[in-house]
């Protein structure tokens, strides 16, 4: 250790934020969770619960009952968790009693990485072995393609999580560059339990809209309903088979409810397009929203019940048509600063 | 306990380490060759015997004596229980050594060496860190043809070191030396094989004088 030879007036002040975050002793950790675990019977003898059968739900109720907190952020209100939730998971002291590391790339600085990359490496020269040895027999190589398309690599954050380790954008790409050669040999078979450690699969995503077939009322006419929104606007159409072309919306005519020609237009538009007009009743509810948003959404209602009326290649041109997509556009909140959401205020140069 | 550490030190050659290599392995292992002329270190003309057809090649009698002392001097480390460190940045040989640490029970760093690993080590790898008691380099430049900077390092915290130099090397700050060839994959299984040996010889020899000890 170092001795002071000059001593300065000015007292020598921690260097709090070099010290990086707080780190938290394997016997600190047992202590709280012995702490934690004899505050749980406390709480539950004081609620008057059996401290044996005492659950977390339990517990938060109790807390929210005895410290009632108005607070907006739920994590700033008075919790009580099991310690492992509370600290963050940390990285051990990485030596025994004589000093030595545990891990043989302790000194890298990035242990857990590069023997990753190590055992990885190990994998391939194992490969390329198994392939000499094949070719060597004159036997030939299996060339079973892997399914590419259903299978992603882990994220950057996921194999951070994995690794216990910070990563650079870097290392993360050398790692998956050598996994995708790895992959790319042609006995890759024989390391497959070892690639699918790193490998995710992707549920698809397409998932098949399904169309819901025709339903029959007392009379025998086949009718279908459907749900849309626009705006604020939320309606339902129910449209009947072998009807005249008759629309009503709240139980009035759509003349009546919609005297805009506008609005008409666009009731009408997806029997128009399936070129249906005279061909089907309806009858829809809707609320909400302004004229023209009740509008669209009473299309849009109509244009999914229609789908079951009609073939598959249809319902891809009206997809296509944009008839079956729910408008995302909405009213955009006013800014402060601004007199509107895009409007500034006006500028006066003196 | 100190009959242990001084008992090996009496001798000039406890492990028998000589027994390890003969002058005909080293040449089979094309340990003598070295760079082109051009490529020459001014302070490897010492360890350089001659040169034909421009290509430099190495003194295996002054190898043979450099690579006694520095296994020799590897054997009584490990035999005191230090921290040995096989550092290289060739990338062709990083498997193999980290392989051949494994299998000692020691440590390898073959991969881009941070700025403070030695001299910041307090911060960059804990606090109250052991750093590594010697330091052996498979190969003293980087991948940019420069010295290694854990040379330096060593130096400055008063690491001893052992380097296979090659003739484009500079063999100043490194305390054992060894003169020979880095670049072709024979020498370097041979170095490896024979420091692997050594430790292990080392380690087992204590765990015998050890026993020897508890059974009196």
């Amino acid at each position: 250790t170092l001795r002071l030879i000059c001593t300065t007036t000015a007292v020598q002040r921690k260097n709090v934020r070099a010290s990086g975050p707080e780190k938290y002793t394997e016997a600190f950790i047992k202590k709280q969770i012995e702490e934690f675990n004899l505050g749980k019977r406390h709480l539950a003898n004081m609620m008057g619960e059996d401290p044996e059968t005492f659950t977390q739900e339990d517990i938060d109720r109790a807390i929210a009952y005895l410290f009632p907190s108005g607070l907006f952020d739920k994590q700033a209100r008075p919790m009580m968790k099991h310690p492992t939730e509370i600290f963050p998971e940390q990285r051990k002291i990485q030596w025994g009693e004589d000093g030595r590391p545990f891990h043989f790339l302790f000194y890298t600085g990035k242990q857990s990485y590069y023997s990753l990359m190590h055992e990885t490496y190990e994998k391939l020269l194992n490969i390329q072995k198994h392939q000499d040895q094949l070719t060597v027999q004159d036997l030939p190589l299996q060339k079973e393609k892997r399914n590419l398309a259903g299978s992603r690599w882990l994220s950057k954050i996921e194999l951070e999580e994995m690794l216990l380790e910070k990563l650079s954008d870097d290392d993360y790409s050398r790692f998956i560059q050598l996994l995708q050669k790895l992959v790319a040999l042609p006995c890759a078979d024989i390391e497959e339990e070892y690639i699918q450690k790193f490998s995710k699969e992707v549920p698809v995503q397409l998932q098949k809209v399904v169309i819901e077939p025709l339903q029959y009322d007392e009379r025998g006419v086949a009718f279908s309903t459907g749900e849309g929104k626009r705006k604020t606007a939320s309606a339902t159409a129910v449209v009947y088979d072998n009807g005249s072309g008759k629309i009503t919306v709240n139980g009035t005519d759509i003349l009546h409810y919609f005297p805009v020609l506008q609005d008409r237009e666009q009731l009408l538009f997806p029997f128009q397009f399936l070129g249906r007009i005279g061909k089907h009743d309806m009858v829809c509810t809707v609320s909400g929203g302004g004229r023209s948003a009740q509008a669209g959404a009473i299309r849009l209602a109509s244009a999914k019940a229609l789908r079951s009326f009609v073939t598959e290649k249809e319902v891809e041109f009206m997809r296509q048509a944009g008839l079956l997509t729910v408008d995302p556009r909405v009213k955009e909140r006013k800014k402060p600063g601004q007199e509107g959401p895009r409007r500034k205020f006006t500028w006066k140069k003196r | 306990d100190d009959k242990l550490l001084t008992e090996p030190l009496s001798h000039p050659d406890f492990f028998s380490v000589k027994e390890l290599f003969t002058l005909k392995d080293l040449f089979d292992a094309r340990v003598h060759l070295g760079h082109k002329k051009g490529c020459r270190h001014r302070f490897m003309e010492p360890y350089i015997f001659g040169c034909r057809l421009d290509q430099d090649i190495i003194d295996l009698d002054q190898t043979m004596q450099h690579l006694q002392l520095a296994l020799n001097f590897t054997a009584h480390i490990a035999y005191r229980g230090g921290i040995i460190l096989f550092v290289s940045r060739k990338r062709q040989f990083c498997h193999l050594i980290e392989s051949t640490a494994r299998a000692c029970g020691e440590y390898a760093h073959t991969r881009y060496w941070q700025g403070g690993l030695l001299t910041n080590g307090n911060i960059q790898l804990g606090h109250g860190v052991r750093l590594p008691d010697l330091l052996i380099f498979l190969s003293t430049l980087n991948n940019v043809f420069e010295p290694h900077v854990a040379i330096r390092d060593a130096a400055k915290m008063s690491i001893p070191t052992i380097g296979v130099v090659d003739t484009n090397c500079n063999p100043c700050l490194i305390t054992y030396p060894i003169p020979g060839n880095d670049d072709s994959p024979a020498a370097m299984e041979l170095y490896c094989k024979l420091f692997r040996m050594t430790i292990i010889r080392a380690k087992d020899k204590r765990r015998q004088s050890e026993a020897i000890e508890e059974l009196q």
